[in-house]
């Protein structure tokens, strides 16, 4: 019966090539439309680091005082003061402070120019934190960070560049006329959203090419190469400003299970405590420590543009279902002497039912390919809306071909329920009577 | 008219009466807002400097190695810059309008207030600047060559003089005498006002601490490895001095980084990036309203020939009767604008509920009524457009179908 539904079905579809043209192309766009943005809108919040997310969490403190504030919520990153004082009070399973820093890698060759890669300085813990996958050696180790010694971890297009992708571990490393020890070579490492420096990146970058030691970068005084927030002039040379209110620092803490994020929460609120009655802040505790998912939310990662363009495509989506609605009313209910007359035979509204949500499944195919077609092409045309970043994050993968064909199948037979509905409500007496 | 009898045979065509006025409601909503979204960008995208955008050339430049100090490097680098053939002139600066990146800082007329002040974009300059931006200094005098400070990269700089945007000086003094008054910039040292310039945007296209044109030039040279030069060259030389920059700075220091993308832009490629995101919003609004239009009209044509279809007979005896064609062709035509005027009228409520909600959930601007009145217009002769062929091919069909089966 299928196959015989299925030529019917074809074969009424043929008979109005424009009617049929239209719903296939308003199927098509309307789906097209949502899966091109959603594409972006999948990649914009998706889940970086799945395995790990909620045992992950990002320290929030006000240092400055609430009248400095915007809604009461903590400035987004850390003073040197307290992320240290806190790295050192070593109440996580593990814990790291981060900050970008702008480095040049001076080539070995005296005939080459220097590279300018990103780079963060961080602590040991980074690496297994964040689960960075390692190609050869390994970071460095807590040790490493207590000796201040002169390690780096890179990339592997930047060891592809200096070493033609050979062994590096144990090579020395010229970042701007200082030598550094690799110990080891990441794949080139960059979850999106980058969550664990949203407030330099807003969280889509590139990542970066070079890791090396904090206290390290410290004692060269590196400069941060991201924002910097400074509430008080923070007096002159690298003494004053690490001692100042300027907020600068990252710091996240692996905390695998519930009661210790909150023994944690209670140890950040307790030392924000301390400092009120120590006379530094003269205001109560306002602290957050948020895991990842909840931070990339309060920090809107999720560009507006991805959201309102979502919105308008499925509002395109659902315009494009009441006209196909219509289009197939119009089709099926100009068919109703047929029907009477199958109706008349013996056929059951069951067998009607079957026929016309064939029919109109064979709409929803077409119009999935040519939505599949069309998302193809708003896909490459997504770097024309959004930054290049998010961008590249839209990709039209195995999922989405199936969705955008699921999408346009369902959309068609939602579609196609009122008006088969309608067709089988047709009165077979009525019908042979006109006749 | 014969308005009643359209309505009672409406009634008995219910479902395709809301499916066409369903869709022209949704459609309007649509359509308004994202209008008005594409208004909005375009606006942005459109928005002036204030500078000579022309012959202006961005350098992004990162000394490599680490001295203590860098101004001996960037005077050398402007040297070399300003003795290039076809330069006229050239500047180091922290940021520039539309760069997306820089400093802002609080301006204050009482160095004790606890308030924060108003904001304001900070550039470093020199004598150079006005002359390389191209902007117009309309009260007030330049910077001279003596006052120009270092300031290290941990300071807040504040400067014994400064040049104001007039957005800036008529927001903070009110009565228009800004010159000559004294600020406080971040509670730093007291600051004179010297010059006033025309316009100057800040270096974002949208940020929170800084709207409007606020903006002030201090005479100061960054000690920083990483720097912004302005090259401003002569009409018609811009490419060969593009082409001559990085060989220039090389030959002059190797010890440094322009980095691949961003290293060296003529400023119409700054201006392109920085509204990459809003030209491209604007041209996906534009296609969607485009195609939701065309989707919309496609469908009434489709349903309105399905009903002509249906009721050949009955306008066959209508006709048999002493109707004329200009008769069944109004007919139509009201049928169409009655659905559409409800479909309007619910389109206007969805609307405005959908920009209040985006209003709320994302901070956008509140749909401006002349969008929706646009909008109600194009929807009503869109249908009548639609409309117009079927309703046509209705009238034309003759009294002896009357007589016919269907």
């Amino acid at each position: 019966m299928f196959s015989y539904y299925l030529q019917l079905g074809l074969r009424s579809l043929r008979r109005n090539p424009v009617l049929t043209g239209l719903m296939v192309m308003a199927i098509g766009f309307g789906v097209a439309a949502s899966m091109t943005t959603y594409s972006v809108f999948r990649a914009t919040s998706r889940d970086p680091i799945p395995q790990k997310s909620s045992q992950l969490f990002n320290t929030q403190l006000d240092n400055w005082g609430p009248d400095k504030l915007e809604k009461g919520e903590p400035p987004q990153a850390l003073s040197y003061k307290d992320a240290t004082a806190l790295l050192r009070a070593h109440k996580a399973k593990r814990q790291t402070i981060t900050y970008p820093i702008g480095v040049s890698v001076i080539p070995d060759n005296a005939g080459r120019l220097p590279i300018r890669e990103g780079a963060y300085a961080t602590g040991a813990d980074f690496f297994p934190m964040f689960d960075v996958p390692f190609l050869q050696g390994t970071g460095w180790t807590l040790e490493d960070d207590e000796k201040h010694a002169s390690v780096v971890v890179i990339a592997k297009s930047l060891n592809d560049k200096l070493f033609d992708g050979g062994q590096s571990v144990g090579k020395q490393l010229n970042l701007d006329g200082h030598l550094y020890r690799i110990t080891g070579v990441i794949e080139d490492w960059a979850p999106q959203p980058l969550f664990f420096d949203v407030p330099n990146t807003g969280g889509f970058d590139e990542g970066a090419k070079v890791y090396v030691p904090f206290n390290r970068a410290v004692d060269l005084k590196l400069p941060n190469a991201g924002n910097n927030s400074c509430v008080a002039e923070p007096g002159e040379g690298w003494d004053n400003y690490l001692r100042s209110e300027c907020i600068w620092l990252s710091l996240w803490s692996e905390l695998p299970t519930k009661a210790e994020a909150d023994s944690y929460r209670q140890y950040i609120e307790g030392y924000a405590a301390d400092q009120q009655r120590a006379g530094r802040f003269s205001w109560a505790p306002n602290i957050k420590v948020r895991d990842v998912m909840t931070w990339l939310d309060v920090q809107h990662v999720v560009p507006k543009e991805s959201q309102v363009s979502l919105i308008v495509s499925l509002g395109f989506l659902v315009i494009c279902l009441v006209n196909t609605i219509g289009l197939l009313l119009a089709k099926f209910m100009r068919r109703a002497p047929e029907i009477g007359v199958r109706r008349a035979l013996g056929a059951s509204r069951k067998d009607i039912y079957a026929q016309f949500l064939i029919e109109a499944g064979t709409i929803g195919v077409a119009g999935g390919v040519l939505g599949l077609i069309l998302t193809g092409v708003g896909i490459l045309g997504v770097g024309l809306v959004f930054p290049e970043p998010v961008a590249r994050l839209a990709t039209l993968d195995p999922v989405l071909i199936m969705l955008t064909l699921v999408v346009a199948i369902v959309a068609s037979l939602i579609a196609a329920f009122y008006p088969t509905w309608r067709a089988a409500q047709v009165q077979p007496a009525w019908q042979l009577k006109s006749n | 008219m014969q308005i009643k009898p359209i309505l009672s045979a409406l009634r008995r065509h219910k479902s395709g009466t809301i499916l066409i006025a369903l869709q022209i409601a949704l459609t309007l909503a649509i359509v308004c807002n994202a209008l008005f979204i594409v208004h909005e960008r375009v606006d942005k995208v459109n928005r002036t400097t204030g500078l000579d955008e022309t012959n202006l050339i961005a350098v992004s430049n990162d000394y490599v190695g680490a001295p203590e100090d860098f101004t001996p490097l960037m005077k050398t680098d402007l040297q070399t810059l300003r003795s290039l053939p076809g330069v006229v002139d050239a500047y180091v600066t922290n940021s520039y309008p539309l760069r997306q990146g820089g400093w802002s800082t609080g301006v204050q007329t009482d160095p004790d207030s606890k308030a924060k002040g108003q904001s304001t974009a900070l550039y470093f300059g020199d004598e150079h600047a006005l002359k390389t931006l191209g902007v117009r200094l309309i009260a007030g005098r330049n910077f001279n060559a003596g006052e120009t400070v270092t300031v290290g990269r941990q300071q807040q700089p504040g400067t014994a003089q400064v040049i104001v945007t007039k957005a800036l000086a008529d927001k903070v003094f009110p009565d228009g005498n800004a010159l000559g008054k004294v600020i406080y910039l971040a509670k730093g040292k007291p600051s004179t006002i010297i010059g006033i310039v025309e316009k100057l945007t800040t270096p974002w296209i949208q940020n929170d601490f800084v709207e409007g044109d606020y903006v002030t030039i201090m005479p100061v040279m960054f000690n920083s490895s990483f720097q912004q030069f302005l090259v401003r060259t002569q009409p018609g030389q811009e490419d060969a001095v593009f082409k001559a920059i990085p060989p220039a700075l090389y030959a002059t220091n190797r010890m440094r980084v322009l980095p691949d993308k961003v290293g060296i832009r003529k400023f119409e490629e700054v201006r392109r990036r920085a509204y990459d995101a809003d030209r491209g919003m604007a041209i996906l609004m534009s296609v969607v309203c485009g195609v939701l239009l065309a989707i919309t009209a496609a469908g009434i044509v489709g349903l309105s020939s399905f009903w002509v279809g249906q009721r050949r007979k009955q306008i066959g005896v209508r006709r048999a009767l002493g109707a004329r064609r200009s008769d069944i062709l109004s007919y139509f035509m009201t049928e169409n604008f009655l659905i559409a005027l409800v479909g309007v009228i619910v389109g206007v409520i969805l609307a405005v509920g959908l920009s209040q909600w985006m209003f709320t959930h994302f901070e956008m601007k509140r749909l401006s009524l002349t969008y929706v009145a646009i909008g109600v217009v194009a929807l009503l002769a869109l249908g009548q457009a639609a409309v117009f062929a079927p309703a046509l091919r209705a009238s034309r069909v003759s009294p002896v179908e009357a007589t016919r089966s269907v």
